[in-house]
């Protein structure tokens, strides 16, 4: 980096410190205000990690089981605090298994910096045990990436990765290390990174565009608010409160939305997507105007685009100036960051009621809450169902617990029936769909919140990617609680097989372990539960531990999760059945 | 919508591994790059790459969209062929003994506005810039008489607007 070389050739006056390349690395991240880090030793990275042993009273490392626990740790960590999360690995298999990570902080916005040792400088190129190019195996995946090969590199780097995992839409960085570079000495000082040329991270807001967007909504008689993680990211959740109270817009959230807005309140009128609610799907395609907020139509969003909110004026507000006209045009598109393009927005609204129109949502609510609610979260019959499951955990913990879910059924049902009074407290895997993400990220949640109450719903499919991570529970005496719904398959591939591929049940069906006894083997209490009459209580035992705490609900084998959009199907489509 | 040809110009820091990543673009939404030039740019210490690709214009948006995200790159344009001056250059390798055997060579030369840069004992090597349809008939001229090597470089364009680079950069 040039950079680098100029700016010693001309401050000679700042004060610097020699030292190693690894010991440079630990200063930058403290620097930065890191304090836990999640990663696994091996050949490359060994220097680092002997500064790690050095500095273990002001920096947590925890020992995932494998590298992917790693990045979702992270990720927990970092979707729960707001901070930076950070993985670390050495290179080769080390690096390559980041990858999932990488891609689903990628998709999902999560700032995550990730640090890969590298063989010696001269052995690049050589194939070298353990070398592999993570530098271009991350590329697609990473927000930016780097291969530092001098030790005089580092402090410039690591200030940049951090700045660019955080600022404008957030996302992964991966800085891979060559050996030499951790070893070499240079003389260090740090300066964080404030900018970067050529990177603009928030869109200045344009005044007439958000004139343009109140003047729609003032003018609007059915407008409808679906609003993203940007509303998290933007730390907005403020501002989309009072938007909604003052205009009295009725307002819907996707996935990676979730709990910006208390579920009880009145107009949070529920999830739009594929398993979202009824009618937030269905009233997308009869509201006048459409306001986006931090959100980038997903296509398990607006299933068939062609048929998608046509008869609407839509407004998005959005960071990413790539994601506005990507899937769905905008009418009025207001860039910049969501608290302040809310904030300029609110003083220019009218205070409204919009009472007729947020009836058809609580009449489309009783249809599904007839339908399918009630059987789901209050069943007669006899098998136990995940939502019921969801519903009890909300009692015990008073709506306060921070929710991780897997991928597949149990997710959708527990994004669906989880209630949320505070921000932060959904994280799943939105874009990617990993499964395996719940039990790492839940241990990063947990450390990136330990106040708060964490439990992590899991499938049984999804639970055993990364049930090794049980190991980190176990050794760190972490508080997490995991609830494996166990239907014996692979529910919601399951599902699919019995509506779109005639009941063949191919490879979908599980052959599962003693999940209790593995819990036991780590340490942890654990139960299992079949019957309904167990159910309240052991949930409430299992909030009221301060240990870990393993729970198995035996539930229905072959239920399904309804409402459905199903795939490249319109909003209007939606199937209750 | 129709597929069409697009140039995408993309102003960049010149860094390791920028390529890659714009490449990277393309390939994720397995759409072809017909050709690719990168050099330096009109601003020092700029780099610009020409790329042509043939798609339609809401996937030549949504890849300038992407591209113009990466850290490194300062800003991404793309254009129709009528909105920008753009041209290709080509070199033939033809034994020497055709020079004087075939008349007919020293006139295609001609009348193709191309030059000879080098001859020796046994070849000689002609230039020829213009249009993709230009080197290609003049290739058509030349192959009957047996081509050594021919080569033809990607596109490189300059727009009919002003691109404002420098006004950018200040922005930052």
């Amino acid at each position: 980096m040039e950079t680098v070389k100029e700016k010693k050739k001309g401050t000679t006056a700042k004060k610097t410190i020699k030292i190693s390349g690894a010991e440079a690395l630990i200063h930058c991240l403290l620097a930065e205000g890191v304090d836990t880090m999640y990663g696994y030793p091996g050949g490359a990275i060994m220097p680092v990690y002997d500064e790690l042993y050095k500095f273990q009273d002001k920096l947590t490392h925890i020992l995932t089981r494998h590298e992917q626990g790693a990045t979702h740790a992270a990720q927990g960590y970092a979707r729960v605090s707001g901070k930076v999360g950070v993985a670390i690995a050495t290179s080769g298999p080390g690096a390559t298994n980041l990858v999932t990570g990488l891609a689903d902080a990628q998709i999902d916005s999560t700032p995550m910096v990730c640090i890969t040792g590298q063989v010696t400088r001269h052995l690049l190129g050589t194939d070298a045990f353990q070398e592999t190019d993570i530098i271009g195996i991350s590329t697609p995946v990473t927000k930016w990436n780097y291969q530092i090969t001098e030790a005089s590199e580092i402090p410039e780097v690591m200030a940049k990765a951090f700045y660019l995992a955080k600022s404008g839409r957030p996302g992964p960085v991966l800085v891979d290390i060559t050996k030499n570079a951790q070893i070499d000495e240079l003389d260090f000082s740090y300066e964080k990174c404030t900018g970067v040329r050529s990177y603009k991270p928030v869109p200045k807001p344009s005044a007439k565009a958000i004139e343009a967007a109140a003047e729609l909504i003032n003018g609007a008689k059915k407008p409808f608010i679906v609003w993203g993680q940007g509303i998290i990211l933007g730390q907005a959740e403020d501002e989309l409160k009072k938007l909604v109270e003052k205009s009295g817009i009725p307002a819907a959230w996707t996935i990676m939305g979730a709990s910006a807005l208390d579920t009880a309140h009145p107009l949070n009128v529920g999830m739009v997507g594929m398993h979202g609610n009824y009618g937030p799907n269905l009233l997308t395609n009869e509201c006048d105007v459409l306001i986006a907020i931090g959100m980038r139509f997903d296509d398990r969003v607006t299933g068939r685009l062609e048929d998608y909110a046509k008869q609407a004026k839509v407004i998005h507000f959005e960071i990413d100036p790539a994601e506005v006209n990507k899937n769905v045009h905008a009418d009025v598109a207001v860039l910049g960051n969501s608290k302040e393009t809310l904030g300029l927005l609110l003083p220019l609204l009218n205070e409204n009621k919009h009472d007729a129109w947020h009836n058809e949502f609580k009449e489309k609510y009783k249809i599904e809450f007839d339908t399918i609610i009630k059987n789901d979260i209050h069943p007669t019959k006899e098998g136990l169902t995940m939502g019921e499951v969801i519903e009890e955990i909300n009692l015990a913990s008073n709506n306060k617990a921070v929710i991780v879910s897997d991928v597949g059924q149990h997710q959708m049902i527990a994004c669906r029936y989880a209630k949320f009074s505070q921000s932060k407290s959904n994280i799943t895997s939105g874009g990617l769909g990993t499964m395996g993400f719940a039990l790492p990220a839940a241990i990063g949640a947990k450390m990136g919140a330990m106040d708060r109450e964490v439990v992590a719903i899991i499938g049984d499919g999804g639970y055993q990617m990364t049930i090794q991570e049980l190991g980190v529970i176990f050794q760190h005496n972490l508080p997490v609680k995991i609830v494996v719904l166990n239907n014996e398959h692979l529910g919601m591939v399951r599902q699919w097989q019995e509506l779109f591929f005639d009941r063949r049940y191919a490879s979908t069906v599980m052959v599962n372990p003693d999940f209790v006894k593995i819990a036991e083997g780590y340490s942890i209490e654990a139960k299992r539960i079949s019957e309904r009459k167990d159910l309240k209580s052991t949930i409430q035992e299992m909030i009221a531990s301060d240990k870990p705490y393993f729970l198995e609900v035996k539930v229905e084998q072959e239920d399904n999760v309804f409402p459905m959009i199903p795939s490249g199907a319109s909003v209007s489509e939606v199937r209750l059945k | 919508m129709e597929n069409k040809w697009f140039t995408i110009s993309v102003y960049s820091e010149n860094n390791v591994g920028l390529l890659n990543r714009i490449s990277g673009i393309f390939l994720k939404r397995h759409i072809n790059i017909e050709s690719l030039n990168v050099s330096k740019s009109e601003i020092d210490d700029v780099s610009k790459f020409t790329i042509v690709a043939h798609t339609t214009e809401k996937w030549v948006h949504n890849i300038v969209g992407q591209i113009e995200k990466q850290i490194e790159v300062i800003k991404a344009y793309y254009h129709t062929d009528d909105e920008t001056i753009y041209q290709e250059s080509a070199l033939f390798k033809i034994a020497s003994g055709l020079l004087f055997d075939e008349r007919q060579i020293q006139n295609i030369i001609k009348d193709n506005n191309a030059q000879i840069v080098t001859v020796s004992r046994d070849f000689f090597v002609i230039a020829k810039s213009g249009r993709r349809n230009e080197i290609d008939e003049m290739h058509d001229q030349l192959k009957p008489y047996g081509i050594m090597q021919f080569v033809r470089s990607g596109r490189i364009s300059v727009t009919k607007d002003e691109m404002k680079i420098s006004t950018i950069l200040k922005e930052f």
